[in-house]
């Protein structure tokens, strides 16, 4: 089995998406559930990015553009996350979800 | 492919393990870091400069910082009686190692199909920026309005609540 | 001959390399390039321990070191030698690998920066496109490295001091990255090179440095402040104030990983000097439009010792600003100057030639100035003290 140089990236992102949501899904600490999200966000943007350069029309830029907008969300969306880590700890003093499976506050 | 793009995807691949499988939280965000800078090598093979430098910038300068001051404001420093992994981690690893299965299939399947010579894009920064006052310019405005709204929430969310019960 | 002694180092790399076989040339240039910068800049930095010392010294009144050479010139031999035999002493409850990593982490980022900075002309390690921002990539990245060495030495004092330097540096990088982008505006592109280019024209004899204009002298202040405070140094040094901190975040460093921190802040404190005369005071070129037959590198190395020597001249005079104060003063002033300075710069941008753009840009800056600066940094007026204990 020949792998093509995209072939190889896309495995590659593939991959880390894969760990990302095993990390996402495994962990019992809050934060590494954020963790594993933004390795599946990066995952996306590598994808994205292998795909703009390989692709017929590189020079419009769309792979790119969304690749950078990809890591404004991620951004933001990690320090409403954290935040919100950070509001639960107040509130129950543990950031570990096995503990927090209730809605009972 | 050569051995330079091995060496990176195994920083990236490293890493990402690395942050998942630590038990310690701040070797974790670390690892993390080692995995974001490899991710940027690997924007930066693909010659999409910005890219690598904007993911540096943003994921390595704020967001691992962001990630390792929660870890220490939740006192995430030591490590958890209980252990790391939750109760239904087997689970857990067969769903991700299923998705990984598929996506990994379905590249094989069309490599053959995938465009694979590309001359390398004669692109500047710009470039770039004339497209994101043209052409994304919506996209553009969008984002500024999103990051305010998720700097206000993140702030009001976080912050300390005033004792109501004061005497 | 005057292009020749401009080009002097140039071509001598290139009479070093014609020795080699083709394939061999780029690589080994570049090693030539990389060795030639990595030696130059500690040798600066040994020479600038010396000149700090002995200025803070004669501004406080007091002679600095005197007895090692003569009038002290060869204290940094001294220096060096007692760093390299020191103990390297490890606390038992440190984290090992990240507290290893943290100083080299540090100066390996510093480092990188000056693969952009043109030193001279056609004297830059590499001329990329997105200079500016992989200059700024590499900055964020020396912020890891303060907080990887208070967390690791498992030390209250270092913690505390790392967290401190983390939440200035990020503050004060908003400022000079926008700082930057105003500059980045005007010359139309990110590569360092061409923002020299865009400045090398004399009008009477003058040239065209941004800092001549309204908004660049005020961007070339803001950088300069924003600068001084990511590199931690006076009057922005609390996290690392020897009065305050213990020694901050590098408490639990001695010997030689103590130099290499010491190495990595002198050295980045150089990139951001070398940074603001690129992007502000011309880099590489000469102050007259007479005086260029002076060698380009010249320039760029005199304007950096000029940088330096201010900053030496603002540790030895000015107190030191407390944590509160130096992040009130980051986004209630410097950062709506700089978001300001962006609005002016495109004004004038828009105005075309000619003295009323100078006055109306020149007004609406210093009006905002005073207005912000006096009204926004306003002490409040304090009611009855109230007390919050520890929980």
């Amino acid at each position: 089995m020949i792998v093509t140089p995209l072939a190889a990236y896309l495995i590659v992102a593939a991959l880390i998406f894969a760990i990302g949501l095993a990390g996402a899904l495994v962990r019992r600490n809050a934060i590494l559930v954020l963790i594993g999200i933004e390795l599946m966000l990066n995952a996306a943007n590598l994808n994205l990015i292998a795909f703009w350069r390989y692709g017929p029309h590189p020079e419009l830029l769309t792979g790119m553009m969304f690749a950078i907008f990809s890591i404004a969300v991620a951004a933001a969306e990690a320090a409403v996350g954290l935040g919100l880590v950070i509001s639960i700890y107040r509130h129950a003093k543990t950031t570990d979800l096995e503990l927090m499976n209730r809605m009972k506050g | 492919m050569g051995f330079v793009f091995y060496l990176i995807s195994a920083f990236a691949v490293g890493g990402a393990l690395a942050a998942v499988l630590l038990k310690n939280l701040v070797h974790a965000a670390l690892a993390l870091t080692i995995a974001f800078f490899g991710l940027a090598l690997l924007f930066l093979r693909l010659d999409a400069q910005f890219a690598g430098f904007a993911q540096i910038l943003v994921y390595v300068g704020a967001v691992a910082i962001l990630v390792v001051f929660a870890i220490l404001l939740t006192r995430g420093s030591e490590i958890p009686k209980e252990g790391v992994f939750s109760k239904g981690w087997i689970a857990g690893l067969a769903i991700s190692a299923a998705v990984f299965a598929v996506l990994a299939w379905a590249v094989l399947q069309a490599a053959p199909w995938l465009p694979n010579e590309a001359a390398t894009p004669a692109l500047t920064v710009n470039d770039i920026g004339n497209a994101l006052m043209s052409r994304y310019v919506l996209p553009l405005e969008i984002i500024a309005v999103l990051l305010t709204a998720a700097l206000l929430g993140a702030v009001i969310v976080a912050m300390h609540e005033k004792e109501k019960t004061n005497q | 001959m005057i292009e020749r002694l401009d080009q002097i180092f140039v071509l001598l790399k290139h009479w070093l390399v014609g020795y080699l076989p083709a394939s061999w040339q780029i690589p080994v240039g570049v090693v030539i390039s990389v060795a030639c910068i990595v030696g130059l800049y500690p040798a600066l930095f040994a020479i600038t321990t010396v000149l700090e010392r002995k200025g803070v010294g004669r501004i406080q009144n007091r002679l600095g070191p005197n007895r090692v050479g003569p009038y002290g010139i060869l204290q940094p031999m001294a220096d060096g030698i007692k760093s390299l035999t020191k103990e390297d002493i490890v606390p038992t409850s440190a984290d090992a690998v990240v507290h290893f990593l943290a100083p080299i982490i540090l100066v390996v980022t510093v480092f990188m920066g000056f693969a952009v900075l043109p030193m001279g002309r056609n004297m830059v390690l590499v001329d990329m496109d997105a200079g500016l921002l992989f200059y700024f990539a590499m900055g964020a990245s020396t912020e890891l490295s303060v907080f990887m060495a208070g967390w690791s030495s498992r030390n209250k004092y270092s913690l505390l001091g790392a967290m401190r330097g983390v939440a200035q540096m990020i503050s004060y990088e908003v400022a000079l990255l926008l700082s930057s982008v105003v500059i980045v505006m005007m010359a139309g592109s990110l590569s360092l090179v061409k923002i020299v280019e865009a400045q090398n024209h004399y009008t009477w004899g003058l040239p065209h440095w941004y800092i001549f204009t309204p908004w660049g002298f005020a961007g070339f202040l803001m950088y300069a402040i924003a600068g001084t405070a990511e590199t931690n140094r006076s009057p922005f040094d609390l996290p690392e104030g020897e009065s305050e901190l213990v020694a901050g975040y590098h408490t639990e460093y001695s010997g030689f990983k103590f130099a290499l921190f010491f190495l990595g802040e002198y050295v980045a404190m150089f990139s951001i000097s070398g940074l603001g005369s690129t992007l502000f005071l011309g880099g590489w070129m000469a102050p007259l439009a007479v005086l260029q037959f002076v060698p380009s590198w010249i320039w760029f190395f005199g304007k950096l010792f000029v940088s330096v020597d201010v900053v030496i001249w603002m540790r030895g005079t000015l107190p030191r600003l407390r944590q509160d104060q130096l992040m009130n003063f980051a986004w209630k002033f410097v950062l709506p100057m700089c978001l300001l300075n962006l609005f002016v710069a495109g004004l004038w941008r828009f105005m075309g030639d000619g003295w009323l753009r100078w006055a109306v840009c020149s007004v609406i800056l210093i009006l905002a100035y005073v207005s912000i600066g006096r009204e926004g940094m306003r002490r409040k007026h304090f009611g009855p003290r109230s007390y919050r204990y520890a929980e």
